[in-house]
């Protein structure tokens, strides 16, 4: 039994600090583009913000979920947890079997850039810093466009973080340790960001985003089934068994799609070889 | 059009994102996964013998066909 629930302790944390980690990389990639274009504060504003009304977020609605029924809860959040793993999973297959672009952190940090850098004055708000104390005016000094951007970054993808920390902490009973698990993920993705700064494509995030599929899918068909009253053997052990059933389908699922993939490159290289021989004049 | 007030903005806002978050441009896995867990809720509860060992067995099974359904449909290119 205390094994058991270790095991799904652990995978509970892995889970948990994998999927924030991947949103915290998105994140911090447009912290960093506000930071270069529009300034240290702004970027800092906005996302300290964002990551307040965050917190307050899960304050509010974590111990609400107490009073829900547990086996309504782990139906409807098991749910929530299969389909937003399958949308990970499905994506992260088809950037393995190269069937989808690579989510590119160094084209969104310079889209980022480019933006904010037409995006009006920097400092659009030192109108309002004129007086007051020193903190008003240390708010008066803070470019909005930048800040409010950061904002939008880090709430947009902390929303998601949350609803993970939510829906698998209530399900585990164990709220804080999510929390904590994503609170871990954001210190050490910030840390890696304010040392290697702009070089987050060098995070693989596609074996990240595929390991987090994996466990939403398990932990989604685990508590939803334990919500429909299906009886796992092994009891909590079973989440482990799933995500050994889901990785080894979605290893062969990526093989076979790269191997159709390639399969297809050579025939249709082969086919337009045939009937368009191509001069050596025109390679020269 | 007139201009929405803000509290209007938010609760659309809001009701965007779980769109978003739970249709995006893959609703065949939402669709899915309701009718997989509402077969397997079904099996569950026939009271029959093994309907339990059953359903063990067939919901891991049908959610990797909701997956296959999804990557057919993008790897023919509708999407």
């Amino acid at each position: 039994m205390i094994a058991a629930v270790h095991t799904s302790s652990v995978v509970l944390v892995v889970a948990v600090f994998l999927a924030s980690a991947v949103e915290m990389v998105e994140a911090l990639t447009i912290v960093l583009a506000v930071s270069v274009t529009r300034g240290r504060r702004a970027a800092l504003a906005g996302a300290l913000a964002a990551v307040a009304l965050l917190g307050a977020l899960v304050a509010a609605v974590g111990p609400a979920l107490v009073h829900v029924p547990l086996s309504t809860l782990r139906m409807v959040i098991g749910g929530l947890l299969l389909v937003f793993g399958l949308q990970w999973l499905r994506k992260a297959i088809l950037r393995a079997a190269g069937l989808k672009a690579k989510h590119d952190e160094d084209a969104i940090f310079a889209e980022q850039v480019a933006e904010l850098s037409g995006t009006g004055d920097r400092g659009a708000g030192s109108a309002a810093g004129t007086g007051g104390s020193r903190g008003s005016r240390w708010l008066g000094r803070i470019d909005r466009a930048g800040a409010v951007v950061s904002f939008k970054g880090v709430f947009l993808e902390g929303l998601e973080v949350v609803v993970v920390v939510l829906t698998l902490g209530s399900t585990s009973h164990d709220v804080p340790l999510a929390a904590l698990a994503a609170g871990a993920a954001v210190i050490v993705v910030g840390a890696i960001g304010a040392l290697v700064a702009r070089q987050l494509s060098g995070v693989p995030e596609n074996a990240m985003k595929m390991a987090v599929g994996l466990m939403l899918v398990s932990f989604g068909t685990f508590w939803s089934g334990e919500g429909i009253h299906v009886r796992w053997p092994g009891s909590d052990l079973a989440i482990v068994a799933l995500v050994a059933f889901y990785g080894l389908s979605a290893w062969a699922v990526v093989r076979l799609l790269a191997g159709r993939r390639s399969a297809g490159r050579r025939s249709a290289g082969r086919r337009s070889a045939g009937r368009q021989p191509v001069p050596e004049v025109e390679h020269a | 059009m007139p201009e929405r007030s803000w509290p209007v903005r938010w609760v659309v806002a809001f009701g965007r994102f779980w769109v978003d978050f739970l249709v995006g441009d893959t609703p065949e896995l939402l669709v899915g996964a309701v009718v997989v867990l509402g077969a397997a809720a079904a099996i569950a509860a026939s009271g029959s013998v093994g309907a339990s060992a059953v359903a063990v067995a067939f919901l891991p099974l049908a959610v990797l066909c909701v997956l296959g359904i999804s990557l057919a449909r993008a790897r023919s290119g509708r999407r």
